[in-house]
């Protein structure tokens, strides 16, 4: 995208995945002790599949961000 | 709203749902400054990275209809379901990829309705237009009424809320930034598709105790049946759901649905014409080859998951009491079973963008196909002499986005009638597709096909196509001399019919070019297979060349045939 000189996208999928990587692992800690009822429910997979977006958006957000 | 659902969100999913809203129409208005002529907003500037064009190719055929209609024909038919991402897409990618690309980059078309203008004159590029604007408006429609039946059935949402909001979304994101937007959201979109439908597979594997675990859970479920092999079944009709022969899969789907899809289908191809450079072009189908073959496992592993542990069978659309769900709920229900608040945000919105990219790909590509293969050559010039200006076509191009989602609208309701999503697809397909790539073919690769040859073979082939549809519609027992089996189910009948109407088009083809003169050689440099000089790739590393990854692509697919055999 050299020619026009367009953020790249990829930098988008970081704030994207951080964010909801963010929400979603905050939800899983909110309900650790009250986990909802559904099945295999006590992996808590929020907790670790919000932890992995969180950190490969982080580090999207990182290696593409506009350069001043 | 209906108080009957399959799935209450919490305040946390609404937030990732209307975040992506929010993200996709920022994206839109700031990519609208770069959409300023008819190359940037039809071709995205002919600017992407390999694995930008690669992601956005793949992602413009992966969205929501495909999730869920697979997912749901994945319950209905076993594995044989994945023959659509293995047999029914690598090898056409590749060829693609390695063959046909050249052909198209280097002409320098803005699609292929354009390829064919320059190929074959206005008659065959004029016809493939309009079959092709049919099509994608009506896919279009698809996508949307797939979406809006999901949210009600899953979310209990009401169905026009649903169809405007998107629509609306669609609308604005893609009049501002054209192919730019489009491209963009689609790479957004693979991201939150694998995000969002990951977890199911995984989950599943754990409640089952692994592959070997959920199969012996299959054969308790549903006894005497074989779900789990791809190709042992295929010996007989009747040795498998889908009442398809192994000549269905390899001739019908694998040589012709697949290699017209991937490699005529403008919808997809457009993303790989607007990579940057050839190599980059080369190596796009090829990148989305590697993705291609992994989706089976967020697609067709939970459908297979499906069939183990849901504690009630699933039915065909049409079929279902109260309490029971169809074959297209088996996504949702699952993720209804391993999501909660949060991922179940994240699921939702994975199938909002899923749609919502389907619906942007087609009016995308119609407002390209409309603007330069039908109205600038064939309508313009009744409207005024002087010739427009680009911006006049960027004008046109933003006003039939919008027009072309209105009219999906309507054609929304067009995808009721049929029993299946994905086999109202399919039939789409099998009308315009399979006779679309026995035209392109035979111009690319045989110097002698003439243009009258390729407009009565691509005309011959459609009707015929249509032709059969309608035959077996009013007389079901066709169906066993066009699917060679009276256990022919409605996708392995889309497999014959294809594989009929690209015969019949390369027949018409060949016998009407054999009697009309040809163009002159110099004329199709550029154009066909030893007329054209194909451009060196340039001094780069093995790791570089896109033969070299189409080599491992090609390996990796074979070995998953022998491993799911």
């Amino acid at each position: 995208m050299e020619k026009h000189h367009i953020i790249p996208v990829w930098f988008f999928v970081g704030i994207m995945l951080l964010a909801y990587g963010i929400l979603i692992l905050g939800s899983g800690l909110a309900e650790w002790s009250n986990p909802p009822h559904t099945v295999l429910a006590e992996l808590h997979a929020p907790v670790w599949w919000g932890g992995l977006l969180t950190v490969i958006g982080a580090a999207y957000v990182l290696a593409f961000r506009p350069k001043t | 709203m209906t108080t009957e659902r399959m799935i209450s969100l919490a305040p946390v999913d609404l937030a990732i749902i209307v975040i992506y809203f929010l993200m996709v129409l920022g994206i839109g208005f700031y990519l609208r400054r770069f959409a300023k002529s008819g190359e940037d907003f039809f071709m995205a500037g002919r600017e992407m990275t390999a694995w930008v064009a690669g992601l956005s190719f793949l992602s413009a055929n992966l969205g929501s209809l495909e999730l869920l209609g697979w997912a749901g024909s994945a319950y209905q038919y076993g594995i044989l379901a994945a023959h659509w991402y293995w047999i029914g897409a690598i090898p056409a990618m590749l060829f693609l990829g390695i063959v046909m690309m050249p052909f198209y980059y280097i002409s320098k078309t803005h699609s292929v309705p354009g390829y064919l203008q320059l190929r074959y004159g206005p008659a065959a590029s004029g016809l493939s237009a309009i079959s092709f604007a049919l099509m994608t408006i009506l896919m279009s429609g698809v996508n949307m009424y797939a979406m809006a039946l999901t949210m009600k059935v899953v979310l209990g949402w009401n169905i026009h809320f649903s169809i405007w909001v998107s629509s609306l979304t669609v609308g604005i994101y893609v009049a501002s930034g054209g192919l730019f937007s489009a491209i963009f959201n689609e790479v957004l979109q693979f991201f939150l598709i694998w995000f969002g439908a990951l977890l199911i597979p995984i989950l599943g594997l754990i409640e089952t105790h692994g592959w070997e675990g959920m199969v012996a859970r299959i054969k308790s479920n549903f006894p005497g049946q074989d779900f789990t092999h791809a190709w042992s079944t295929l010996g007989s009709a009747q040795d498998n759901p889908m009442g398809i022969h192994w000549t269905g899969i390899v001739f019908g789907l694998g040589a012709i649905i697949s290699m017209g899809y991937w490699t005529t289908d403008f919808l997809v191809v457009q993303r790989v014409l607007a990579a940057k450079d050839l190599r980059s072009a080369k190596l796009a189908p090829i990148i989305g080859a590697f993705f291609k073959m992994a989706v089976p496992l967020i697609v067709i592993l939970p459908g297979l998951i499906g069939l183990a542990v849901l504690p009630d069978h699933l039915v065909p659309q049409g079929f279902a009491q109260a309490g029971q769900h169809t074959y297209d709920a088996v996504l949702p229900l699952m993720m209804a079973r391993y999501m909660g608040p949060g991922l179940l945000g994240l699921g939702i919105t994975a199938l909002v963008a899923g749609f919502m990219a389907g619906m942007a790909g087609n009016v995308s590509a119609f407002a390209t196909v409309w603007t330069y293969d039908l109205y600038r050559p064939f309508m313009r010039q009744l409207v005024s002499k002087k010739p427009a200006t680009d911006a006049h076509y960027v004008s046109m191009g933003r006003w039939c986005t919008m027009i072309g989602l209105i009219i999906s609208i309507g054609a929304a309701y067009l995808a009721m009638g049929f029993t299946s999503i994905m086999d109202y697809v399919q039939a789409l397909f099998s009308f315009f597709i399979a006779p679309l790539f026995g035209t392109v073919i035979l111009g690319m690769l045989w110097k002698r096909t003439t243009a009258a040859g390729g407009f009565a073979g691509l005309l011959a082939g459609t009707v015929a196509s249509v032709g059969m549809f309608l035959i077996v519609k009013f007389n079901p027992e066709a169906l066993s001399i066009i699917a060679m089996s009276t256990h022919a189910k409605a996708m392995a009948e889309d497999m014959y019919r294809a594989l009929w109407s690209w015969i019949i088009c390369v027949l018409v083809t060949v016998v009407v070019s054999l009697i009309t003169k040809p163009k002159p050689e110099s004329e199709l440099a550029g154009l066909v297979y030893g007329a054209t000089a194909i451009p060196s790739e340039g001094n780069v590393g093995l790791l570089q060349k896109p033969i070299f990854w189409a080599g491992v692509a090609l390996a990796l697919f074979i070995i998953l045939q022998w491993i799911f055999w």
